[in-house]
């Protein structure tokens, strides 16, 4: 359990605010900034992205039709399909002299998606990225051990970039090798991981494996991003390596990490609204929802100059808050993203999104997060095989109550999901642990 | 009067058992008595061992996920009825068993079973009162 000592220290000095101007711009000249950012990029866009010049004719719409902010509901989206097509620097809008990287996504499926940062995006990117981290707790006294893999995913450098910026000492270990993770811990004094949620439960595993306890690190604050998780999974790492654990949400395509992040208020991740505009859409219609509704989130960006982005389909279930948060930022919060509209598995017609099962798991009691879920056809049945790892505080040497854990686990899933799960307990171990995304699903039906 | 049992949790996956007692083996740990519950996808196995604690910790260094429970090792006469007569005895006193198995004992060559109650204090009260041999956890591990 955290101490309530560490919690109330935390409260009793005022929170940092990174850039207190931006971050805190009441809602009529946040618009105001809005409004001339967004006419800018559109018509740097229609002018240097032939995709845009095309989808902007089909459409019917120009730079000039843009008015006020709700007239961008008129312009087209942007899809991962017209990245893809225009693979690989089809979308820059500036030449190549002028990109000083490059990035991709992690291409889970099919080609990966190529994005350009100018000298000034980099700039914007490390500021954005110290507007999270403070907000998550980081200061420059912090010594921010970071363990995404270093590479073309933007996870470690935009993390990187941040904690430089505001002036802490950055590890920049990258992914793997969990022990020596651990030691550099403890030997170097990290008192910020950030990582893959996922992995931060794979280092409590080692550390309880190797006898470490968590409370003789110094280990203060997680940052996690880069897979949706629950609150019952922040709960769980917040206890088991004593810290206080943030989310933060980005994705390579609109920028990396550094669209969003939760102040230690932790009541939604804030977006940084003077450089990305936020709509929530009906992902079946693509009609704008009003505010608070639960929908697709749409982002366009205001200030990228190499890879600017205009309605860019997240394929991310959320919702916003625009109601005041107690930190002082005025940026809209988005909640914790349910999950992509991509990982949304239809079983037997029902909506089902791997979070759902996940939160399922974490209410039983000692239930680890190691799960898979299996998916498969019999005849023209779908079936759904929930694959949980065992462990000693779910694993009775009595027949009877092993049985009874499976049952009372497949009836607490079947009223949670609205659909029929079989549970399988296997050993520890059995997945494959990730240090990037978790691949949870395997889906064995034939399209 | 309580013997320790560990009890470990197998996949039904070929060759699963067999690292189980290869790693024991390698630990130098002798194996007394086992039995084995089993459903189509996984298996309970459990075992009483000389060195309770070591296999324990080797079992779960090699990443096997493992308990402790309390057992109580009865001897059993050796004559037809012998059984009998202790799980009526059980029945008399209202003590429920979970299950049981049994091993020969090395030296004297008497039956034991292993029980496993519910309540464990309690059946062990019901045993001695009517006189039955409820081994000492030394026996049985120090075998």
């Amino acid at each position: 359990m955290l101490s309530s000592r560490t919690k109330m220290n935390l409260f009793k000095q005022p929170q940092r605010i990174w850039d207190p101007v931006n971050e805190c711009l009441d809602r009529d000249s946040l618009e105001l900034l809005q409004l001339s950012r967004l006419r800018s990029t559109l018509e740097n866009v229609y002018r240097n992205v032939p995709c845009y010049q095309v989808k902007f004719g089909e459409a019917a719409v120009g730079p000039e039709d843009l008015r006020q902010l709700s007239d961008l509901a008129h312009f087209p989206f942007t899809t991962k399909e017209d990245l893809r097509l225009n693979y690989p620097y089809g979308m820059f809008a500036v030449p190549m002299r002028e990109v000083v990287r490059i990035h991709s996504s992690s291409g889970t499926t099919g080609k990966p998606t190529v994005v350009g940062y100018t000298r000034q995006d980099l700039n914007t990117w490390s500021e954005l990225a110290a507007r999270f981290m403070t907000a998550a707790g980081v200061t420059e006294d912090d010594i921010v051990h970071i363990a995404f893999g270093y590479g073309l995913f933007t996870g470690a450098f935009g993390l990187h970039y941040g904690a430089e910026r505001l002036g802490a000492s950055v590890i920049p270990m990258s992914s793997g090798n969990t022990d020596k993770q651990i030691m550099i811990m403890q030997d170097y004094r990290s008192t910020a991981l950030v990582c893959t949620p996922s992995y931060a439960l794979t280092l409590a595993d080692r550390m309880e494996r190797l006898g470490i306890d968590p409370a003789s690190l110094n280990l203060r604050f997680g940052l996690f991003g880069a897979e949706p998780w629950s609150e019952e999974m922040r709960r769980e790492i917040e206890t088991r390596l004593q810290i206080i654990a943030t989310d933060n949400f980005g994705l390579s395509e609109v920028m990396g990490p550094g669209i969003a992040g939760e102040c230690l208020h932790r009541c939604g991740m804030h977006i940084f609204e003077d450089h990305f505009i936020p709509e929530i859409i009906d992902p079946d219609t693509g009609k704008v929802l009003p505010p608070g509704s639960r929908g697709e989130l749409v982002l366009t960006s205001l200030t990228k100059e190499a890879f600017p982005m205009v309605r860019y389909r997240t394929r991310d279930i959320t919702r916003l808050h625009y109601e005041p948060c107690a930190c002082g930022r005025t940026h809209v919060r988005m909640e914790k993203t349910m999950g992509r509209s991509d990982d949304m598995l239809i079983i037997k017609g029902v909506n089902v999104f791997p979070t759902q099962i996940e939160e399922v798991l974490f209410q039983v009691e000692g239930c680890e997060p190691h799960y898979q879920l299996v998916l498969d056809r019999v005849g023209a049945m779908d079936t759904l095989e929930v694959q949980v790892e065992v462990n000693e505080r779910i694993f009775f040497d009595e027949m009877k109550k092993q049985r009874g854990f499976v049952d009372m686990l497949e009836k607490r899933l079947v009223s949670a999901l609205g659909v029929g799960a079989k549970v399988k307990l296997v050993e520890p171990s059995s997945m494959p642990r990730h240090e990037g995304k978790a691949n949870r699903i395997v889906d064995r039906r034939k399209p | 009067m309580k013997v320790e049992q560990i009890s470990i949790f197998i996949e039904n996956k070929s060759g699963r058992l067999a690292e189980v007692t290869h790693a024991l083996g390698d630990a130098g740990v002798n194996i007394l008595a086992l039995s084995l519950a089993d459903t189509n996808d996984f298996g309970i196995l459990r075992l009483i061992v000389d060195q309770t604690d070591l296999a324990r910790t080797t079992l779960k260094q090699k990443g096997f996920t493992v308990n402790k429970t309390d057992v109580v090792a009865v001897e059993v006469p050796d004559r037809p009825s012998g059984l009998y007569s202790i799980l009526t005895i059980l029945d008399q006193g209202q003590v429920n068993v979970e299950y049981m198995y049994a091993f020969v004992e090395r030296q004297g060559g008497n039956a034991v079973i292993i029980f496993r109650f519910d309540n464990t204090e309690e059946a062990i009260q019901v045993l001695l009162r009517s006189g039955v041999n409820v081994l000492l956890g030394e026996r049985v591990h120090g075998q």
